[in-house]
């Protein structure tokens, strides 16, 4: 038995809007998990009820050997870092992090160790007088932190954590979380919409879309055997390119280039797609495109080209020579391309 | 440093409002401080004389009323624990309804509302004997709970807090429940410390607001040992009026001074709060 179990969770709000369809997960202790998928599409709203601030609709959730759906959320033991933080704007940073613990009528010696420790641990320990107002956008993120890592709880959910800091922050922090995650080992649930934090955070990512999972995997095996059309198009940046083609004998057709696909599928209506690193250029390739656009990203450069009137890119070294307006050629080999039936989306 | 010469205009605007607001009452604590004899004769003072401890001192203790039984100073005491008791209870009161208004999920939450709202159209005034019926019967007469209770509602504070209650995040609720506050803590450890000016406003006004009452305690009181100020005003020092003696216009004045002082010490004292709350945005 899992750490965390849900079974068919549904959830439909009184107005009639499905945000969670059939959903079933199991996730192990000490495991770091990340929802994601674009806004809207339920990730929030299924750790929400693992929270328990949304009521299930159906389904069952249990925690550690509990069912927990209907079980207070203050008793279920989950601590939770919201997007905008929610600290307690009238309280310093120590009574932040004490609220907790002192409802849970932890006695006070205990709770002053406590907090002590953790503010050391996440280096705030010299903003532990101040009110939230006086922190930095930073701060605040490791206030909230720190508020649910001092109650010990059996997990972590966060919630868009990093969407409110600037980009160089991010990225210190999103080590943080990973860093702190291991160090404590706690199971912790991450809900994100930005497939890189995704990537790099989750021992196991959940990709999710208008309610239901597409795929759940290591995201090495979401990056590199997309279940879904859906998958494919949402993880990875550059966007995996996407053709629609006619596939016959195990030839694909994108308009008068033809790819050979090494097996004898019939597909009238499919999506092959290639990642933009995929695209092998060489002098000798088969295939021969103008590059319309160049965008030059330091060590990388991508280029932008049609085939037909289907727009591609292509990501390769910048030490290439390659301007917009020059023709370049290239291959694309059978082994790495991703083939989804058009009619459902599903991976072929 | 140089003003420009909007900057004097406004100064000079500004100037002109606060000797308009603070003339009048120099010009009461003036002639609070003379004898009767140089008021009657030269009429209202701007500079101060010699009678302040002679006037203020005749105001607070001599006994007035019909029955000769009450003092200012017994006044002051009565409206004082009244409009205490208006302010304490309604921003209490009305802090807890828009709470239950705002947080519970209760069907008719909405009309409830509203229903407490539209009591805005029916002040004191307008239900005067209904209500005074009411505390009759009770046998509340003559007392301080049937001088405050009546007016211990009040339809605009709870809109006030329940227009503020509604801006806070709901993740704050949220946070708050994952660390185990249940509801009534929310309210003390949350709304109230987060609310803390608004309370003060409140206070502030409804604290005003009980202390100008003047038809509720006439109606209510027969005994002159719950009369107030603001009755008294009216009552206290008649017995000279129409004699031959001198009006007593310097003890009026002194006792016009005196009435103000609780109100504006309730304002300087809470609008600390006030300050504070204004420059620690903590939202």
């Amino acid at each position: 038995m899992s750490f965390l179990e849900l079974q068919n969770i549904t959830k439909i709000y009184p107005n009639g809007t499905k945000a969670v369809n059939e959903t079933s997960l199991n996730i192990d202790n000490g495991e770091f998990v990340v929802f994601v998928g674009p806004s809207g599409c339920g990730k929030s709203t299924l750790l929400r009820m693992i929270a328990g601030l949304e009521d299930i609709t159906n389904g069952e959730i249990s925690l550690d050997g509990n069912v927990i759906n209907n079980i207070d959320p203050s008793e279920r033991d989950v601590a939770m870092v919201f997007q905008n933080y929610a600290l307690y704007p009238h309280m310093s940073v120590f009574n932040n992090m004490a609220y907790g613990l002192k409802n849970r009528g932890i006695s006070k010696e205990e709770i002053n160790n406590k907090v002590n420790d953790v503010a050391k641990l996440l280096e705030i320990d010299q903003l532990l007088t101040r009110k939230p107002s006086m922190l930095s956008g930073g701060q605040r993120q490791r206030v909230a932190m720190g508020r649910a890592i001092v109650r010990n709880p059996k997990i972590f959910l966060f919630d868009e954590p990093l969407s409110n800091l600037d980009a160089k922050l991010r990225n210190q922090m999103r080590l943080e979380i990973k860093r702190l995650q291991r160090q404590m080992g706690v199971t912790s649930i991450f809900v994100t919409h930005d497939q890189t934090e995704a990537m790099t955070l989750g021992d196991r990512i959940v990709v999710i879309n208008n309610g239901v999972v597409e795929q759940v995997g290591t995201p090495k095996e979401i990056y590199s055997k997309p279940n879904t059309k859906f998958v494919a198009e949402f993880i990875g940046s550059p966007q995996m390119n996407l053709f629609n083609c006619k596939i016959e004998n195990g030839i694909a057709h994108i308009a008068d280039m033809r790819i050979n696909l090494n097996n004898s599928t019939n597909i009238d209506d499919a999506i092959l797609g290639i990642r933009p690193d995929d695209i092998l250029i060489s002098d000798n390739g088969q295939h021969t495109c103008v590059a319309n656009l160049v965008e030059y990203l330091g060590s990388d450069m991508i280029i932008y080209s049609k085939i037909g009137d289907q727009e591609f890119s292509c990501k390769l070294s910048s030490k290439i020579n390659l301007n917009a307006g020059d023709t370049f050629k290239f291959d694309i080999s059978n082994t790495l391309v991703h083939l989804f039936d058009n009619t459902n989306g599903s991976r072929v | 440093m140089k003003f420009k010469p909007l900057e004097i205009l406004t100064h000079i605007i500004l100037i002109l409002g606060v000797l308009l607001m603070v003339l009048p009452i120099w010009f009461s604590f003036a002639t609070s401080t003379h004898d009767n004899v140089s008021i009657m004769t030269e009429g209202m003072k701007f500079f101060l004389g010699e009678s302040f401890s002679q006037n203020y001192n005749e105001v607070l203790n001599e006994k007035g009323g019909w029955s000769e039984e009450v003092t200012a100073a017994r006044m002051f005491v009565n409206s004082f624990i009244m409009a205490l008791g208006i302010a304490t209870l309604k921003v209490v009161i009305s802090a807890m309804s828009a709470y239950a208004l705002v947080y519970f999920r209760f069907k008719l939450a909405v009309p409830i509302f509203w229903l407490i709202f539209i009591t805005l159209l029916v002040p004191l005034e307008v239900r005067i004997f209904p209500s005074y019926k009411i505390v009759s019967d009770l046998g509340l007469t003559n007392t301080y709970t049937g001088l405050i209770l009546p007016l211990v509602a009040s339809a605009t504070a709870t809109f006030f807090f329940r227009q503020f209650y509604k801006t806070i995040p709901d993740e704050l609720l949220e946070s708050a429940k994952l660390d185990g506050a249940n509801s009534w803590r929310f309210f003390i450890d949350f709304l109230l410390p987060l609310s803390k000016t608004m309370l003060a406003a409140m206070f502030i006004f409804m604290f005003v607001y009980g202390y100008s009452q003047y038809l509720w305690p006439l109606i209510m009181t027969t005994d002159e040992k719950y009369w107030t100020v603001v009755m008294g005003m009216k009552i206290i020092f008649t017995e000279n009026y129409e004699g031959v003696a001198l009006p007593r216009t310097g003890e009026r004045f002194a006792y016009i001074i005196l009435s103000m002082l609780p109100p504006v010490l309730v304002v300087v004292i809470l609008q600390r709060w006030f300050i504070k709350g204004l420059i620690q945005t903590e939202k």
